[in-house]
């Protein structure tokens, strides 16, 4: 079988302490996990690389006790065993961390650490222990600290503490560093680097190659839900495991015409956005987005997007920066520090498909005109709504873009994903934008509906609309953007004019890497 | 003069039904619960009081005995607001309904029965008042510590209450101890924060929830027995608890939901209550804006804190949600 | 493993008539529970007893005009907290702001009630009820809006406040001194009491609570703010993403509320009772509240949930004279139907279905 031999054998005496053989695991249609093999041993720091929805994540949940593998083996030190419940995972050492902490703001670290445990509550015996742990492995925790007086990275370590209490020995952790500083990166490796040497199995789930270079002994490779293969990380480099990761380029022939006349039309300089908790979220960040044009975002998951988009659409608070918007006659206005109302109401016709469709763009409970009603409502001196031409629209949009609902009269809700998304985006470009932001347009689409999708993006450049369009495919991103800007880690680290498939592991570098 | 001497004792009397009624409140808000059912359930525990009084009054026929002259009062009690905090559990936490919506029902429910029963007794024993007299059960429960009379002012001031009193503020300081300093009220507070990470850390929600609120609704319960069997030297008459209820709730507000707090404030607040019949300038005019005082001081404390933003200030973060796990 | 014996899933959409058979058959279902109830402590035969409920609640035609001012009150108070409740703001201070609107109502007739002609008095007994309302229920959402202060608590609170200011100008007005009542107000120059009309004493206040009614199933379902209000109820984040000011229409919609609660004050006050108590707002400010959330916070629906409660306080009013219970029979009944009715809205939202033991091949 060719997945047999990608498994490397590193000690063939060793008995790996994980052993996952064949995991397949499916949501619905869209397989997550196929037939995934893993070895995790002790004494060993595994990285588990791969793309967003490569499955990483999902594997890891199984082993767990999150999910239950649909078919597939799971062997601990040799024994089969079946997981079914995080405290079945905890029964055989296994601890998880994962990105949504899972923590009471407000306890202190050390109620947190023993919630959910029997016996007489001791707290004092408890920092005993805690500080123990701490001392071992050089964390920095202080038992009776608030958790909503922490930072992120304190908040982590307590989450790591307090799978280690419990005596995990077998620790997985969820894309760790999505949201430290890199001091507090450095400081988690240091300890990470210290559990290794105490024995325990580390996994760390990322997709940061610099990370696996400077942290993990061996590297695991997902790609598309299937185990590409693993290896020693002193036995590869960066571009063999962005190949690996990436893949072959795949030709989806998506129509790209070429733009016509493109003018400056976003222009975005020095723009730095911090979170609610002081990360940096945008540092510098400076670009120009132009009409008739598809500029394409790239980037891993966490790395800004959001924030960028909703800095441009008023939805974000900013530190540093600027955001000019140039009319047609050269004549430049600020967008930054106006409420999407202001900007309306300058006559920028900002069209912007989030992320969240139905937490954000749409009303879930209100039918599709209504919800073709949120951009157009406020039209008109009268102080009643006007539905018929949201009907109009409605009934327009699901003509046209082939909407499959009921009636008009349907919640969005009851539509399938492809449908609210089509429903979203016909609403944001019925509006006839000048510049157009999508976030992840195609997420959880099925094939149809997503070269739907970027055929109406394509239609609306042609217009002579300034299309910013975030996306996760490289594939995608490489045929359908004529230009596309890498994001890593808040910074802009390139930016790739007239791409082809051939800059595919070019720019996989840069999203990994800046200035790689 | 001011009389202190008869001020505090006073006070101290207005304060029990508050405090049992703020202290059973406090615990079913720790689990989530923001149960307004409350004033419903005081009323149902004082009627139930009533009916095992009357009950056992009947049937020993003036040969009565401390004990059961205590336990069958209490029994009736602590049953009656006992299914009272089931039925609300069960539609909450079973069903899931609305919390606000099931707590004004429950309200409507108890007043109505405690009325209802307490009127059909008045009937009953064919008295001509609108009231019903059990002055033999209430004796017991008013017996104070023998040397409340002999040791001058401060047997006065700490030493002449009846028992639930005593029992009021050490159900208090055990509810702050268990909320504080066990893992039962470490796991409540949890529950009550952030249900979906104590569920994850595997504390069963419905269990902690359901226990919360039944055995928070049987000390609210007392309340009721208090106000009829000591306060009111054992008189049922029908809405003669008044508003206790909801000034309860507005005192587990004050307490910023600490019950040891709530011995203090409750004796301030019944204080408050009472105030304008020592103030010798106060009309009756004024009487009644000085137990306005109460809710007033209860708005500025939710609003101070709110604006203070400090979070161990704050209401339990899940306060009025149901939870509910999709499951996998 | 420990299998659990029912799995719960929360439904997609129920079609409205099943929705409306299961909530049918809980008032089925809570009608017996209310019947076995009764004859439990009557020894009638339970359809003995709804003959007399409904005889209680339409038996003559001034027991109709009764039912229907009842009703009407009701439905006055439910409509105007559930503006609030569709924006998921938890109001459960319509008591508080009835009462507020029926005092500045009661200020108007007895300070102005010789200085005033009735035609310059009414308008402004008009605008200090739904100003004295409007601020009640302005002040909670003020805080709502700028710290997020918990509303339900808020709202609570402030009726009590309200409650104790009427009872203190209740003494400060009370005629005569020393009987800690008003008494009727204004009973021989009739001012400031609102104009009968075809010599029906309560067809004033019916009238005005139907256009009400109307006006705001038009206002929530048609209008512009009516729609911002359900976008804010939806999702705060869609709303601030269409650019709508989330604190404003907060404020503003509580205003409206509270505006309202002090119009039922006044019909209260000057259309039917002619005096004020602490107990002129009869609890209608929490009942308001079940009327609104049966009825989905639909204004039409509100007629009928509001019929059914007045209906069961009138006619167990009734039964209580008729077989000399005393007047608290009817919450027990009330309090009977509501939990059937809180309890069923599960069975419509949530599908409950065997466990199939899809994890026996575990093994």
């Amino acid at each position: 079988m060719e997945i047999e031999k990608n498994i490397s054998h590193p000690d063939e005496g060793k008995t790996p302490a994980v052993k996952m053989r064949n995991i397949t695991k499916a949501f619905g249609t869209v397989l997550a996990n196929d037939r995934v093999w893993l070895d995790i041993y002790r004494g060993e720091i595994l990285a588990l690389l791969g793309e967003n929805g490569s499955g990483k994540t999902t594997l890891m949940n199984m082993l767990s006790g999150i999910y239950f593998p649909d078919e597939g083996e799971i062997s601990i030190d040799g024994k089969p065993v079946v997981i079914s419940s995080p405290k079945d995972a905890f029964a055989h050492g296994i601890g998880m961390i994962h990105q949504h902490f899972k923590l009471v703001d407000v306890l202190t670290a050390a109620e947190n650490i023993v919630l959910g445990l029997s016996g007489r509550l001791n707290l004092n015996e408890a920092r005993k222990k805690i500080r123990e742990i701490c001392d071992t492995y050089g964390f920095d925790v202080d038992p009776d600290q608030k958790i909503y007086n922490m930072s992120v990275s304190q908040k982590q370590t307590v989450e790591i503490v307090k799978v280690l209490y419990r005596g995990a020995d077998i620790l997985i952790l969820d894309e760790p560093t999505a949201v430290l500083a890199p001091q507090e990166t450095e400081q988690l490796f240091a300890v990470l680097r210290n559990m290794r040497d105490a024995g325990k199995a580390v996994v760390i789930i990322t997709h940061k190659m610099h990370e696996v270079e400077a942290l993990s002994d061996r590297v695991a490779i997902l790609n598309k839900g299937r185990f590409v293969g693993d290896m020693l990380t002193k036995n590869t480099n960066a571009q063999e495991m962005t190949n690996m990761m990436v893949g072959h380029a795949v030709s989806l022939n998506i129509r790209r015409p070429e733009p016509v006349n493109p003018k400056n039309r976003v222009v975005v300089e020095g723009l730095t956005v911090k979170s609610p908790d002081g990360i940096l979220k945008l540092d510098d960040v400076s670009f120009t987005a132009r009409s008739g044009e598809i500029l394409g975002i790239a980037g891993i998951s966490g790395c800004g997007q959001k924030e960028l988009l909703e800095a441009i659409a008023g939805l974000q608070k900013t530190e540093k920066g600027t955001i000019g918007y140039i009319e047609d006659d050269g004549s430049r206005e600020e967008l930054l520090g106006k409420d999407p109302l202001e900007i309306a109401s300058m006559g920028v016709t900002l069209s912007f498909v989030p992320e969240d469709r139905l937490g954000m763009g749409l009303v879930a409970n209100m039918d599709l005109t209504d919800n073709m009603m949120l951009r157009s409502f406020r039209k008109g001196r009268s102080i009643f709504t006007d539905r018929k031409s949201p009907r109009k629209l409605a009934q327009h949009v699901v003509e046209e873009l082939e909407v499959v609902t009921p009636s008009v009269s349907t919640p969005v809700r009851r539509l399938s994903g492809g449908n609210v998304q089509k429903v979203l985006v016909g609403r944001e470009i019925a509006s006839a934008p000048t510049v157009l932001l999508t976030a992840y347009a195609v997420r959880g689409l099925d094939i149809n509906s997503s070269y739907a999708i970027y055929d109406l993006v394509t239609q609306q450049k042609q217009k002579g609309v300034a299309v910013v369009f975030v996306g996760e495919d490289l594939d995608v991103l490489l045929e359908l953007c004529d230009r596309i800007l890498v994001l890593c880690g808040g910074k802009v680290s390139g930016l790739v004019e007239h791409p082809t498939p051939q800059d595919k592991n070019r720019i996989g570098l840069m999203m990994t890497k800046v200035g790689g | 003069m001011f009389d202190l001497l008869t001020f505090i004792p006073r006070a101290v009397m207005q304060s029990i039904p508050l405090l049992f009624g703020s202290t059973g409140e406090t615990l079913t808000e720790k689990s989530g619960n923001l149960n307004l059912g409350i004033p419903g359930i005081m009323y149902v525990g004082g009627i139930g009081g009533v009916i095992g009084a009357f009950l056992y009054e009947q049937s020993a026929a003036g040969q009565m005995h401390a004990l059961p002259a205590i336990l069958f009062p209490m029994l009736g009690c602590l049953l009656g607001s006992a299914l009272m905090g089931l039925l609300y559990c069960f539609l909450t936490v079973t069903l899931r309904a609305n919390q606000n919506v099931t707590g004004l029902a429950m309200t409507t429910f108890g007043v109505g029965f405690g009325n209802f029963f307490g009127g059909s007794l008045i009937k009953l024993t064919g008295a001509d008042v609108p009231s019903i007299s059990l002055t033999a059960t209430s004796s017991f429960f008013r017996t104070t510590l023998p040397f409340a009379k002999t040791t001058g002012a401060i047997g006065q001031l700490f030493f002449s209450y009846g028992f639930l009193a005593y029992l009021a503020i050490a159900l208090a300081l055990l509810a702050s101890y268990v909320l504080g300093h066990t893992r039962v009220g470490l796991h409540l507070r949890a529950v009550g924060e952030n249900p979906a990470t104590a569920d994850a850390a595997g504390i069963s929600i419905a269990k902690y929830k359901y226990a919360a609120t039944v055995i928070g609704s049987m000390i609210a319960g007392l309340g009721g027995l208090y106000y009829v069997m000591d306060y009111a030297n054992g008189v049922w008459s029908n809405n003669g608890f008044g508003d206790r209820g909801w000034l309860a709730i507005a005192l587990v507000i004050f307490t910023i939901w600490r019950p040891n707090v709530g011995i203090l404030s409750s004796i301030l607040f019944g204080g408050l209550y009472i105030l304008y019949l020592f103030l010798p300038s106060a009309n009756l005019a004024m009487k009644e804006l000085y137990k306005m005082l109460p809710y007033v001081v209860t708005i500025i404390v939710l609003v101070m804190t709110s604006m203070r933003n400090k979070r161990e200030d704050q209401p339990p973060e899940s306060l009025g949600l149901s939870y509910f796990r999709e499951e996998r | 493993m420990k299998q659990k014996l029912f799995h719960l899933s929360k439904r997609k959409e129920l079609p409205w008539y099943a929705a409306w058979a299961i909530r049918g058959v809980a008032i089925l279902l809570a009608l017996v529970v209310c019947g076995v109830v009764t004859t439990a402590m009557t020894g009638e035969d339970p359809i003995a007893i709804y003959k007399t409920m409904w005889a209680g609640a339409f038996g003559t035609s001034r027991r109709i005009w009764n039912t229907l001012q009842y009703l009407a009150l009701l439905l006055c108070v439910s409509l105007a907290v559930t503006p609030a409740f569709r924006m998921k703001f938890w109001n459960v201070g319509g008591e508080g702001q009835v009462l507020m609107g029926g005092l500045a109502t009661a200020a108007c007739m007895i300070l102005l009630g010789d200085k005033l002609p009735n035609w310059l008095l009414i308008p402004i007994m008009i605008v200090s009820a739904l100003l004295a309302g409007a601020i009640w229920g302005g002040i909670p959402a003020f805080f709502k809006a700028k710290w997020n202060t918990n509303e339900t608590l808020f709202t609570l609170m402030m009726n009590y406040v309200a409650t104790q200011l009427v009872a203190y100008y209740v003494i400060v007005w009370e005629v005569p001194k020393g009987s800690g009542k008003i008494g009727i107000i204004n009973q021989n120059s009739h001012a400031g009491w609102l104009p009968t009309i075809a010599g029906q004493k309560y067809l004033l206040t019916i009238l005005v609570v139907a256009i009400l009614t109307g006006l705001l199933y038009i206002y929530l379902n048609w209008s512009k703010q009516g729609y911002e209000i359900s976008v804010v109820g939806e999702s705060v984040r869609t709303a601030r993403y269409v650019g709508i000011k989330v604190d404003r229409v907060i404020i503003r919609t509580m205003l409206l509320s509270g505006a309202l609660c002090g119009l039922a004050g006044l019909l209260l006050v000057g259309g039917s009772d002619h005096t004020i108590t602490v107990n002129t707002a009869g609890g209608r400010g929490f009942t308001a509240v079940m009327v609104s959330w049966m009825a989905k916070f639909n204004p039409i629906g509100m007629i009928f949930t509001s019929l059914l409660l007045v209906f069961l306080g009138r006619g167990s009013s009734e039964i209580s004279s008729k077989f000399q219970l005393n007047d608290s029979f009817g919450d027990i009944l009330t309090g009977i139907i509501l939990f059937f009715i809180i309890g069923c809205e599960f069975f419509i939202s949530y599908k409950i279905s065997l466990h199939r033991a899809s994890r026996k091949e575990d093994k």
